[in-house]
Parts: C-alpha cells; structure tokens; sequence
C-alpha cells in the first residue's frame, strides 16, 4: 500500500472538501475555521491569532459571559459542588443548580415545565426525536438549522419541508397530511443565517387550523424579543398556542447548554423517554449557577436591549449606505448578514476584515440558504457606539480592497 | 391518473429544472444525471406534490433515485 489507502478508505468521501480547503489555503487565505481567541479581554473584544480584534460574530446578545453575578455565582458552585456532575440528569447528575435553573426558566417563559440539555443542539434532536414517532409527520421550514434536521433524521416520523417562511406551502402540506396522523410544526423565531425572523402569527394560527403541535426554537431571540424577551413568538402574540419552546445558553445568556419550555401536562415524562438527555452527562454545577444568574438579570435588561437594537440599526444602516447587499432589508434581529458574490472574495473579505481587527463569521454552502456565501455580523449589547462605527470603517476599508463596494 | 399519464405530466414538470437537456429515461438519475442539488430536489418536489395533491416525505424520497422509480412512486401514492 505504497500509494496510501486508494480503495476501501472510508475518508475518500473528503476529497473533494479537502481538496477545496487546500486550493483556499495554498493562495495564503488565513484559515476561517480554525482561529484562535489567545485572550479574551471583553465579550466585544479579543487578541485572535495574535491581534487584537472587535468581536463581531459571537451570540454573546446581551454581553452575559462577563457579568460580575454570572461568574460569581459559578465560581461559588465550583467551590461548593465541584467540577462536574459525572452522571446523567435521571441518575445522579441532577444538583441543586440544575433544579434552580429550570426553575429560571419557568420563571422567564412563565411556563409550568422546563427540561435542560447539555446542549441546544441536544435539545432539538432529543425532543424532536423522542414526540414525533412512526406515522407521525414532521412539517418543517427548508431552512430549519442543523439540529432540527438531525433530531428529524434520529426519529421515525415522516419528514415534511417546506419552503423557507412559506405560509402557503406550510398550509398545503399540512392540508395534505393523511387524517388521523400526528403533526408536529418546527420553526424558528430568527432564522441564525440571514437573521430574518418567522411570519410566526400567521404560521402558527395555521398549523393549530390543522390541529398540529407547534415547536419554536427561539435560539437567537432570547432576553430582546418579545415583551419579556420569550422571543418573535411573544412579540407575535401566540406563545400561548406554542406547545415546546427550544432554546439554548450558549448565546444570550452566555454559558453553555439548551432546555425546552412547555406547559403539556405530561411534559415530565421526557425525562425518562428521550434519550440525548439520559445517556449523557449533566452539566457541571457551575455552568448552572451562571446561567440561572443570568437568566434572572435578562428578565430586568431594559437598557441592554435598547443598546442592542440601536447597534443593530446603526450597522444595518451604515453597511447598507457603504453598498453593501444585507440578508435583509430591516434590522429583525442582532444578526446581520452580509451577502458575499462567491466563497473566494467571501473568504478574501473575511481575511481582510481579520487583519484591519475585525471578526465575523464566514458561513458557505450547505449550512447556508440558497448556496450563499455570508459574512455574518452578530451584535453584543456592549458594543459601543464608537465600536459599531470603527467597525463600519473596517468594512469600507476591507470592501474597498477586496473590490466588493 | 394512470401510469402513462403521471409519467406525462412529470415530464412537463421535469422541463424547467433540466438545465441541460438531458434525455429523460426511466432509468435517468436525480443525482447524477440531472445533476439536482438540494434547493432544486425541493422546488422539483413541491411541483409535483401541487400538481397530484399528494406528499412525497423526504423518507420517500430517500428510496427514489431515479426518473421510473418516482413515476412509480406517485402513481402509487395518488391512489
Ligand atoms: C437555531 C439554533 N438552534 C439550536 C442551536 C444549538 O445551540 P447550542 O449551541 O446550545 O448547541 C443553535 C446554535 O448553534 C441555533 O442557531
């Protein structure tokens, strides 16, 4: 075997990625997978490979991983219950904070149930999986992020697209469901890629029309959607008709690990039946006692998100004046994307931004919709003024030299 | 609609999404021969599940891969 593995290796499948990983990296393009934050001085500010940078592409919405409460109150469940839980939720993993924390949770969402997951990404595949069964049918938008997909492939229920934010393909499909199976409606309150939000009045009054279940993964909403910050559901008047909320830690409230919301009387019994929450480890005690602090502070964050909003107008606004083409044609979120003319000046733009100190994040086919290449911008309450316009002097310059404005 | 005319009318509907004008046989493949991505597969799909009235699941159409086998398939589920 001289010549390596030719026939039966089973990483032939990568060629062709790796092929196009070298051609990208042979012309000297800086890798955008595999930078590394050496210090982080503030959740807006970093020293990535070597330079100080603005961060501008983190889910840090609400600037949470720095707050004095948050990490106190992890440091003092480090000192009191450990470093790890070394178990499962149903077996001895569940602590005091794991309680405390989905006791947060009903509190935020006004909800009578709450379930924490090491990860949202284990939250959609476990509950996703787990209530929608053989000859049930999962109605979902083409553009439902990875674990939406992946929590439908793990189960047995028929899998249904439809096009992204489409009422009347929802409706026609829902229509066409043979009578007497279940129907369960997946969708997203903020769509993470172009950071446009879901028709979610309209989209859910149609699938209670048609007597589906509805779950929303409110992931990019948290603390500044809605009147308590529940999320585009809230803002949208039909919480009360969504029967599952996912959500995750991992971006507002700036630690790590997702949960489901629900007020279904029998919502418990998924402690025992799904199983990305029993066959893994609980979160360690500190992880919890952060977030549950942070929980509690999102529901008092007035000014933050004012801040957010404001920084999410002002860096829509001044990139849309520099020329730039936008996801969107309106703020609806703190994601702001940038549509690039291909993966090469995509990557050219991602680079030059890197080097004038600025970070984003470069998303391609096939995480993106309708093969685009995107630069997305996410912002941070604590984004200052000042930061959001020597930002968008990085994009004039970096645009510029790429030739993309 | 009978075989005949499922095959008829998918064949219409096929038109737009064959770029490149390949010779449409029972035996030719989405994937390879057609050259469909997923975007297309989707739009391809909704066409036909419009013009029948009927869901083709994604579990169904993990089994179809070529052009006889999805005439076959909604013939079947039109029933
Ligand atoms: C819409 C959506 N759902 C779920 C997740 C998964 O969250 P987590 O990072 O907690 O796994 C993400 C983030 O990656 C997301 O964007």
């Amino acid at each position: 075997m001289a010549d390596g593995p030719a026939s039966g290796d089973l990483f032939s499948k990568f060629d062709e990625l790796i092929a196009m990983r070298e051609g990208l990296l042979a012309g000297g393009q800086e890798d955008p997978f595999s930078l590394v934050m050496e210090q982080v001085l503030s959740p807006t500010q970093a020293i990535c490979n070597g330079r100080n940078t603005i961060l501008l592409g983190t889910y840090n919405y609400m600037g949470m991983t720095f707050d004095p409460d948050v990490i106190a109150a992890g440091k003092q469940a480090y000192d009191e219950f450990g470093a790890g839980t070394t178990g499962s939720r149903v077996l001895n993993g569940t602590f005091y904070h794991h309680r405390d924390v989905e006791n947060a949770l009903k509190e935020f969402y006004a909800m009578d149930h709450a379930m924490v997951f090491s990860t949202g990404y284990q939250a959609n595949l476990g509950i996703i999986s787990t209530i929608a069964g053989k000859g049930d049918y999962i109605i979902l938008d083409i553009d439902s992020h990875a674990s939406i997909w992946d929590g439908c492939k793990m189960g047995d229920a028929e899998v249904v697209p439809f096009k992204h934010n489409d009422l009347d393909a929802l409706e026609k499909r829902l229509r066409r469901v043979p009578e007497g199976a279940g129907k369960l409606v997946v969708l997203e309150g903020v769509y993470s890629m172009l950071g446009d939000i879901a028709p979610l009045k309209q989209m859910v009054s149609i699938a209670k029309k048609y007597g589906a279940m509805v779950l929303v993964d409110e992931a990019h909403s948290m603390g500044f959607i809605g009147e308590h910050g529940r999320g585009v559901c809230e803002e949208a008047g039909v919480i009360d008709d969504c029967d599952f909320i996912i959500g995750t830690f991992s971006k507002s409230v700036g630690t790590v690990g997702g949960f489901c919301v629900s007020n279904h009387p029998k919502f418990e019994i998924m402690r025992l039946v799904c199983r990305p929450y029993v066959f893994t480890a609980a979160l360690p005690p500190a992880v919890m006692a952060s977030s549950a602090t942070s929980i509690r502070k999102l529901m008092h964050n007035g000014n933050k998100r004012a801040d957010l909003w404001e920084n999410s107008r002002t860096l829509h606004s001044g990139l849309r004046a520099l020329g730039f083409q936008l996801g969107t044609d309106e703020p609806q979120s703190a994601i702001i994307a940038v549509v690039m003319p291909d993966l090469e000046k995509g990557a050219a733009m991602w680079e030059a931004l890197l080097k004038e100190g600025l970070y984003v994040n470069l998303a391609r086919p096939p995480a993106t919709p309708a093969n685009m290449t995107l630069l997305r911008c996410s912002l941070c309450a604590e984004h200052s003024p000042k930061q959001v316009q020597t930002i968008l002097g990085m994009f004039e310059r970096a645009g510029k030299a790429v030739g993309i404005i | 609609m009978d075989r005949a005319e499922v095959d008829t009318t998918i064949r219409s509907l096929i038109d737009p999404f064959n770029k490149k004008g390949v010779e449409i046989t029972d035996a030719t493949s989405f994937a390879n021969d057609l050259e469909f991505d997923s975007l297309t597969v989707m739009d391809f799909v909704a066409e036909i599940e419009d013009a029948f009235d009927i869901i083709i699941s994604m579990n169904q159409q993990a089994e179809i891969e070529n052009f006889g086998q999805l005439i076959d398939a909604v013939t079947k589920l039109q029933g």
